[in-house]
C-alpha cells in the first residue's frame, strides 16, 4: 500500500515557485475572498461552522476550537480580544514560521474572520522575538491589508472594525502558555495565572474575555469557511478532523515539515518513507512524537488497548497513526506536531539532560514545584553526564518529576515532568549503566561521540 | 459577611465530616474554623490570592452525577460516589461550594505537601543557627509537621545576595526567600508603594528593589512580619534575641488614635520588639514602623524615677501628702493628657469635681497618612471626652489656661504628662502657681514643678484606650516599671481619696470600672472591665459623634461627617 | 537620556496601539535596546516614566527575558541553538567551532567587543538544524565542515555576501515587480 500523499491546504502556496509574501500575490490566489464572505455572514454562523468542523487547536493542547469560542463570555459587556499565539517555541516545532514568513496574509485573513466571528474589538499577534524578520513581514502585511480596508476600520465597508497589533516577545518559552502570554501582553512578567478563576475566555487580557489561538488553527478557520464545516469534518478521521502540519527533525535523512490529513499515515511511514529513513548504518532508538514536552517512545515498545470508538489496537512505534488520538493512546501526545527522531548513536541520558536544561532555563519561577523541581532535575542530569551518576539517580529523577506533575499553576509542570518520567521509565537500563561510566571526554572524536549537553 | 449581620452558611464535607462554614470563604479559612490546619505560605487573609507556593494543595471531589441523566452515581453500598479530582487543588484559591468534599489528609494531599516541602528546602540555605526567624519560621514548623524528614538533595545550592540592605529598617537575605510574593503584594496593595519586585527567572528569581530605590515607607516592617521565612528581617531586631525567650503581652499602639493592636515582646523586664496583633476592625494585621519604635522611650535617660517635693527627693507618701496639701486649696487647674488611659482620665475628672478645678486638654495633631497614622497623634483623646473630663474638642495649645494664669485665677496646677512651655504657656505666667507634675519623662515643666510624681509608660501599666473608631481597647502591662513606682491610676486614686479625708483602699481596674460604669451620661455606662473583649468593644458615641474630629478616611475608618461616597478606602483588598 | 527622533516617534506610535500604556513595555524596551544596544538603569527609569509605572515594574521585565540585555553584546552577535533537535545534529560542536574561530567563549563578549556567542533555546527551524542566527538572519545546516567555513565568514565579516550560506530570510521569494498590465482583475491561479 502506497504511503499517503501530502494534502497541502494551509501550505498550499507557501513553497510554490514565485509565491511571495506580499498582498498582490495573495490576492492573485483568491486571497481575502473568504473575508468578504465572512463579513456578509452572521458571526454566530461562522462560529457554528467552526464548531461543526471539529477542528482542534494546533498549538499543543488539541482543545476543540469551536468549544473554546463557545466558552467566551459575551454577556459581560467588556470588549473581547483575539490573540494569535505566534510564540512557536516548543522544541521540534517549526510550522508556524513557514506560515508567518511565506504566507502571512493567510494568517491575517484567518484572524480577521475569527475576530469577526467572536466580535473582537482588537486582535494581537504575539510573535517570538527570534522571528526578527517575521515581525516586520507581519507589520508590512497588516499595513497592506489596512490600505485595502481588509483590516482595521470598517472592514470592507461592513461597519466592523478590528485592528491587529504585532507584539514581540523577548525569548521566553512560557509566553507560549496562554495566560503567560496574556500577562506578557499586559506588560508584566509572564507568570501564568491560576485557573480558576482566570480562564481567558472570561478574565483574559485586561480582565476582558479573550480567545488565544495558534497560528495554524486560525489559518484553518479561513478554509473551514471556504469548504464549510461539514466538509472539513470529513477530512482526516472522526474527532481528528482536517490536516496537520507535522515537523520532523533529528536524525533522519530528509527532515522538514509536511502537511497531511489527520490519520493519513503512521509514524513509521513518516520517518522511513517521507523523511527517507535514518542515517546510513543507524537504527531507530527513540522518537518523541509531539515536541519535547511529549513522552518519549522507545523503538521496540508495543502499545495495546482500546480506542475511544471501541476498536482495539496493538501497535509498534511505527504503527502509531499521526493524528491527535493516536499518540495519546500510545501514552504520549501529538502536541505541537514536532517529531524528534533519535537513532542508536544517541546517549539517552544526555538527550534527557538537554531537555531538562531547556525546562530549567525556561521555568518562570512562580510556583514552587516547577521552579525548584526543574532545576533539581537539571542538576541531577548534568551531574550524571559528567561522571557523577549514581544508581539511585533514575528513581530520584522519577520521584522528583512525580512531585511536579499536577501540582503546578500551569501545564509547564507536566511538560517538564513527562520527558524525565518517560525517559527513565523506558530506558532505565541506560540510566543504571551510567553509574558505572566515567565522565565522557569532550575531545574524543569518533562518529558516535555526539555531545548533547 | 453580609451587610445585615447575618452570615450565609454552606455545608461541605471536610475529611469525611459534614460541617457548616460561612459562604464565600476559601478552604484554608474553612478548615481553620474547624480546627484543621492547611499549611500555606503565600496566602494571607489581607492580601490578594497568588496561589504560587502550592503548599495548600488538598484533595477535592464533588458528588458524582451521571453525565447524561444527572442522576447520582451510586457505589456498592448505595452511597453516592464521590468524583475525586485526580489533581490536587489549592485551598487558598478555591471557595467553598455546597456539597463539596475536601480531604486535607488523604495520601495525595500528604504527598503533595511533602513534595512541596522538599522543594522549598532544596535551595534553602542551612541558616537556622543564625537566622532570626528561628522559632517563628513557617518553613521550620511545616517541615516538622508535614515534611518528609530527610533530604535527598546532593547537588549544589543556588547562591544569591545575602544580608543586603533593602531599606533603613529591613535587611534582605535572598537565599532564604521562597518567592511567595507576600511582600510585593503588600507594598502594591496596602501601602501603594510599588518598590519591590522579582528579577531574573526560574530558580534564580531574586527579590530586590530597583537600584537607587529602597523600601523606606512607614510600613516597611510589616513585610518582615508577613515574610514566612527569614528573608526579610528587622535590622533593629537582628541578632538581638531568640524569639522563644520572648514573652508576649497584648497592648495598643500609642502613636495615634488609630489604636493599632500590638504585641509587646519582652524578656526579663526588657522589651525587644513590638509586632502588630490582628484586629479586623481596627488595623487588620498591620502597624506603622514609627509606632514600633516607641518602646525605646522606656529606657531613655530622661526617665523620671524618683518622687520629688519642693526640690528634694521624697517617698511616694511624701509626694502624695504634699500634692493633697496643694490641691486642698482653691483655684486649681488640671491639665490632662490625651495619652492617658480612660481610667486615669476618669480619675482626673473625679479630682476636678472634688477640687472644683477647670480642666484643660491639649491635643497633638499631625498629617493623616490614610492608613494607620491618623491626624490625631494621641491614643485616647476620646477617652477624655467619654469620661467627661473635658466637654469640648481639644485644640493644640493651652491659650485658655494662659489667660487664666494671667488673671491670677490659678494657684495650683496638676499637670499630667504634658510640657506647658511648648503649648503656649510662659515661664512668667507659671511663676505664681504651684505645679504638681505626673509624668514619665523629664521636660521643662517637670524641672520647675513643685511636686513630681513619676508615671509609668503604656508598657508598664494596664488600662484602656478609646480609638478613632470609638472602640474601647485594653492594653496590658508587659514589663515592670522603675523600682518603687506604682501605676498612675493608683496614685491619682489615692490623692482623690485623701482629699476627701478617706484612706485609699488599694484596688484594681475592675473595681475602678465599677465606678466608671456608673457614669450617667456616657458611652461607658454599664461596662464591666472583665467583659471588654480582647479585640475591643465598639462604643456608641452618641452626642460625641458631632465633634470636629480631625481624622480622615483610613483603613477600617470613615469619618462620620464626610459625605456618603467616601467610605473607608479598601486598603485591605479582598480575594 | 538621549534617544533619536526616529526612535522617539516610533515609541509614541507604539504606545498608542494598545488600550493600556503598560502593554507597550516590551515593544518600547525593544526600540530602546535596538538603538542603545542594551537597557541601562537610566533607560529603565526613562521607560518607567514614559509608561507611568514604577522603575521596578520595568526592571522586573527587563531581567526576565534573555534577549533583553543589561550590557551590550559584541558588534557581531552569534546565536546558536542548543535544544535537542539541533543538538542531535551537532550544534554543540558548531558552537565550539565558533568559539575557537572567533576567540570568545559562549555567553561572553570578546575583548575587543567585536564578537559574542550565545546559546539560545529552540529557534523554531529544527528541520534544518543546527540553526545559527547572526545579526538577525537565520542560517541553517551549520554543521561539520560547513560550520568551519561559516565561522571563517563570520570572523571576516563576509557572511552576508557569501553565496554558500543563504539565510532563511534571504531565501524567501521576492515579490514580483508590479506592473499595471500584469494585474488582471479577478485573475485566479488554482
Amino acid at each position: 500500500m502506497a504511503v499517503a500523499k501530502e494534502k497541502r491546504i494551509i501550505l498550499k502556496y507557501a513553497d510554490a515557485k514565485g509565491y511571495s509574501n506580499d498582498l498582490p500575490c495573495y490576492l492573485e490566489h483568491g486571497g481575502y475572498d473568504m473575508l468578504k464572505k465572512a463579513v456578509k455572514s452572521k458571526p454566530e454562523d461562522i462560529c457554528e461552522e467552526v464548531l461543526k468542523s471539529g477542528v482542534r487547536g494546533r498549538g499543543g493542547a488539541g482543545f476543540p476550537t469551536g468549544m473554546k469560542w463557545k466558552f467566551l463570555d459575551r454577556k459581560s459587556g467588556k470588549p473581547i480580544y483575539l490573540i494569535c499565539n505566534a510564540d512557536e517555541s516548543e522544541p521540534g516545532t517549526f510550522k508556524d514560521r513557514q506560515i508567518i514568513y511565506k504566507d502571512p496574509h493567510q494568517l491575517i485573513e484567518g484572524m480577521m474572520i475569527s475576530a469577526y466571528a467572536i466580535q473582537a474589538k482588537q486582535a494581537f499577534i504575539y510573535i517570538r522575538a527570534e522571528f526578527f524578520e517575521g515581525a516586520r513581514i507581519l507589520d508590512r502585511a497588516i499595513a497592506e491589508a489596512k490600505a485595502k480596508k481588509l483590516c482595521g476600520d470598517n472592514v470592507l465597508g461592513s461597519g466592523y472594525s478590528c485592528d491587529i497589533v504585532v507584539h514581540r516577545g523577548a525569548g521566553a518559552y512560557i509566553c507560549g502558555e496562554e495566560t503567560g502570554l496574556i500577562e506578557s501582553l499586559e506588560g508584566k512578567r509572564p507568570n501564568p495565572r491560576i485557573k480558576p478563576p482566570y480562564f481567558p475566555a472570561v478574565l483574559g487580557v485586561y480582565q476582558c474575555p479573550t480567545i488565544v489561538n495558534n497560528v495554524e488553527t486560525l489559518c484553518n478557520v479561513k478554509h473551514i469557511l471556504e469548504m464549510g464545516g461539514d466538509a472539513f469534518s470529513k477530512l482526516g478521521i472522526p474527532n481528528n478532523t482536517g490536516t496537520r502540519i507535522w515537523c520532523v527533525s533529528g536524525q533522519v535523512q530528509n527532515p522538514g515539515y509536511f502537511e497531511f490529513e489527520c490519520g493519513a499515515l503512521t509514524l513509521g511511514e513518516m520517518i522511513y518513507d517521507v523523511c527517507g529513513g535514518l542515517n546510513p548504518g543507524r537504527s531507530l532508538k527513540a522518537v518523541i512524537p509531539g515536541g519535547s514536552s511529549a513522552k518519549v517512545l522507545r523503538s521496540d515498545e508495543r502499545f495495546t488497548g482500546t480506542l475511544k470508538d471501541g476498536t482495539e489496537f496493538d501497535w509498534g512505534v511505527t504503527d502509531i497513526p499521526l493524528d491527535f488520538d493516536g499518540p495519546m493512546a500510545a501514552g504520549s501526545m501529538s502536541g505541537s506536531g514536532g517529531i524528534i527522531v533519535m537513532d542508536d548513536s544517541v546517549d539517552i541520558v544526555e538527550a534527557m539532560a538537554n531537555i531538562n536544561a531547556f525546562y530549567a532555563h525556561e521555568s518562570c519561577g512562580q510556583c514552587t514545584p516547577c521552579r525548584e523541581g526543574s532545576l533539581w532535575m537539571r542538576k541531577i542530569s548534568t551531574r550524571m553526564c559528567s561522571g557523577g551518576a549514581r544508581e539511585e539517580d533514575p528513581d530520584l529523577l522519577v520521584s522528583v518529576a512525580n512531585q511536579i506533575e499536577g501540582r503546578t499553576i500551569c501545564a509547564f509542570g507536566e511538560a517538564a515532568a513527562w520527558p524525565t518520567q518517560s525517559f527513565v521509565a523506558k530506558f532505565k537500563d541506560e540510566f543504571i549503566a551510567k553509574a558505572n561510566q566515567p565522565a565522557p571526554d569532550d575531545d574524543a572524536e569518533g562518529p558516535a561521540r555526539l555531545r548533547l549537553i | 459577611m453580609s451587610g445585615n449581620g447575618k452570615v450565609d452558611m454552606v455545608s461541605i464535607i471536610l475529611n469525611g465530616e459534614e460541617v457548616e462554614v460561612p459562604a464565600g470563604i476559601n478552604l484554608i479559612e474553612a478548615a481553620e474554623i474547624h480546627g484543621r490546619e492547611i499549611p500555606h505560605y503565600c496566602y494571607h487573609p489581607k492580601l490578594t490570592v497568588a496561589g504560587n507556593c502550592r503548599m495548600c494543595l488538598v484533595e477535592m471531589g464533588m458528588p458524582m452525577r451521571d453525565r447524561g441523566t444527572g442522576e447520582p452515581v451510586l457505589d456498592a453500598d448505595g452511597n453516592q460516589k464521590i468524583g475525586w479530582i485526580p489533581k490536587p487543588i489549592i485551598g487558598c484559591g478555591t471557595n467553598v461550594s455546597p456539597g463539596m468534599h475536601v480531604n486535607t489528609d488523604s495520601p495525595l494531599a500528604k504527598d503533595s505537601r511533602e513534595g512541596i516541602m522538599e522543594f522549598l528546602l532544596v535551595n534553602h540555605p542551612l541558616d537556622c543557627p543564625i537566622c532570626d526567624q528561628a522559632g517563628e519560621c513557617r518553613l521550620q514548623e511545616f517541615a516538622m509537621d508535614y515534611g518528609r524528614g530527610y533530604s535527598r538533595f546532593v547537588e549544589r545550592k543556588n547562591v544569591k545576595p545575602k544580608r543586603t540592605r533593602l531599606g533603613p529598617r529591613v535587611t534582605l537575605d535572598d537565599e532564604r526567600c521562597i518567592l511567595c510574593s507576600r511582600c510585593i503584594r503588600f507594598c502594591q496593595e496596602v501601602t501603594k508603594d510599588d518598590v519591590l519586585g522579582f528579577v531574573d527567572r526560574g530558580s534564580y528569581s531574586t527579590l530586590t528593589c530597583f537600584p537607587g530605590k529602597e523600601l523606606s515607607n512607614n510600613y516597611s516592617l510589616n513585610t518582615v512580619d508577613i515574610c514566612p521565612v527569614g528573608a526579610l528581617t528587622s535590622s533593629d531586631f537582628r541578632f538581638k534575641m531568640r524569639v522563644w525567650f520572648l514573652k508576649e503581652s497584648p497592648s495598643i499602639c500609642t502613636e495615634s488614635s488609630a489604636g493599632a493592636n500590638t504585641l509587646v515582646e519582652s524578656r526579663e523586664g526588657q522589651i525587644y520588639r513590638i509586632t502588630p496583633r490582628r484586629n479586623d476592625a481596627v488595623n487588620d494585621t498591620w502597624m506603622t514602623d514609627s509606632g514600633r519604635e516607641l518602646f525605646k522611650q522606656v529606657r531613655f535617660e530622661s526617665r523620671l524615677t524618683t518622687h520629688q517635693s519642693d526640690g528634694a527627693e521624697v517617698t511616694l507618701d511624701g509626694a502624695v501628702a504634699r500634692s493633697v496639701e496643694l490641691l486642698s486649696k482653691d483655684k486649681i487647674a488640671i491639665v490632662g493628657s490625651c495619652n492617658s488611659s480612660v481610667e486615669e482620665q476618669y480619675l482626673l475628672r473625679k479630682l476636678a469635681d472634688q477640687t472644683k478645678a477647670k480642666t484643660h486638654l491639649p491635643g497633638h495633631f499631625g498629617d493623616d497618612d490614610g492608613l494607620l497614622l491618623s491626624a490625631d497623634r494621641s491614643p485616647n483623646l476620646r477617652g477624655a471626652l467619654a469620661t467627661g473630663m473635658v466637654k469640648k474638642y481639644p485644640s493644640d495649645n493651652l491659650k485658655p489656661l494662659a489667660l487664666q494664669l494671667g488673671k491670677g485665677a490659678v494657684k495650683t496646677l496638676l499637670v499630667v504628662n504634658e510640657d506647658l512651655f511648648s503649648l503656649g504657656i510662659t515661664k512668667e505666667q507659671i511663676k505664681k502657681a504651684k505645679i504638681i507634675y505626673v509624668g514619665t519623662h523629664e521636660n521643662e515643666t517637670s524641672k520647675v514643678a513643685d511636686v513630681v510624681l513619676p508615671g509609668l509608660t503604656v508598657f508598664e501599666k494596664s488600662g484602656t484606650f478609646i480609638n478613632r473608631n470609638f472602640r474601647l481597647q485594653k492594653f496590658f502591662q508587659a514589663v515592670p516599671g522603675p523600682a518603687g513606682l506604682v501605676p498612675d491610676f493608683l496614685v491619682l486614686n489615692r490623692i482623690a481619696a485623701e482629699l476627701s479625708g478617706e484612706v485609699a483602699e488599694s484596688f484594681g481596674l475592675e473595681s475602678l470600672w465599677n465606678e466608671i460604669g456608673k457614669l450617667r451620661v456616657s458611652c461607658l455606662k454599664g461596662i464591666a472591665f472583665r467583659e471588654i473583649p480582647s479585640d475591643g468593644l465598639a462604643l456608641d458615641p452618641g452626642q460625641l459623634a458631632d465633634l470636629p474630629y480631625v481624622e480622615g478616611p483610613s483603613l477600617n475608618f470613615a469619618p462620620a461627617k464626610v459625605k456618603k461616597k467616601a467610605k473607608a478606602k479598601p486598603k485591605a483588598a479582598n480575594t | 537620556m538621549e534617544l533619536s527622533k526616529d526612535t522617539l516617534t516610533k515609541i509614541d506610535e507604539v504606545i498608542g496601539r494598545y488600550p493600556e500604556k503598560r502593554s507597550a513595555t516590551l515593544m518600547v524596551i525593544h526600540l530602546v535596546q535596538d538603538e542603545q544596544g542594551c537597557i541601562t538603569d537610566e533607560a529603565v527609569e526613562w521607560i518607567a516614566e514614559k509608561l507611568e509605572l514604577q522603575p521596578v515594574n520595568i526592571y522586573e521585565v527587563v531581567t526576565f527575558y534573555p534577549m533583553i540585555r543589561r550590557e551590550p553584546w559584541g558588534k557581531t552577535h552569534v546565536r546558536v541553538c542548543r535544544t535537542l533537535p539541533c543538538a542531535l545534529r551537532g550544534s554543540y560542536k558548531t558552537c565550539r567551532t565558533l568559539e575557537e574561530k572567533l576567540g570568545v567563549k559562549e555567553g561572553h563578549v570578546s575583548e575587543d567587543g567585536e564578537f559574542s556567542i550565545e546559546f539560545m533555546e529552540c529557534l523554531a527551524d529544527c528541520g534544518k538544524g543546527p540553526v545559527v542566527i547572526v545579526d538577525e538572519k537565520t542560517y541553517e545546516d551549520v554543521q561539520g565542515e560547513a560550520a568551519e567555513k561559516f565561522a571563517e565568514q563570520v570572523k571576516n565579516g563576509t557572511l552576508a555576501k557569501d553565496r554558500n550560506f543563504t539565510s532563511y530570510e534571504d531565501g524567501l521569494a521576492k515579490p514580483r515587480k508590479k506592473t499595471v498590465a500584469s494585474k488582471k482583475k479577478g485573475a485566479r491561479r488554482k
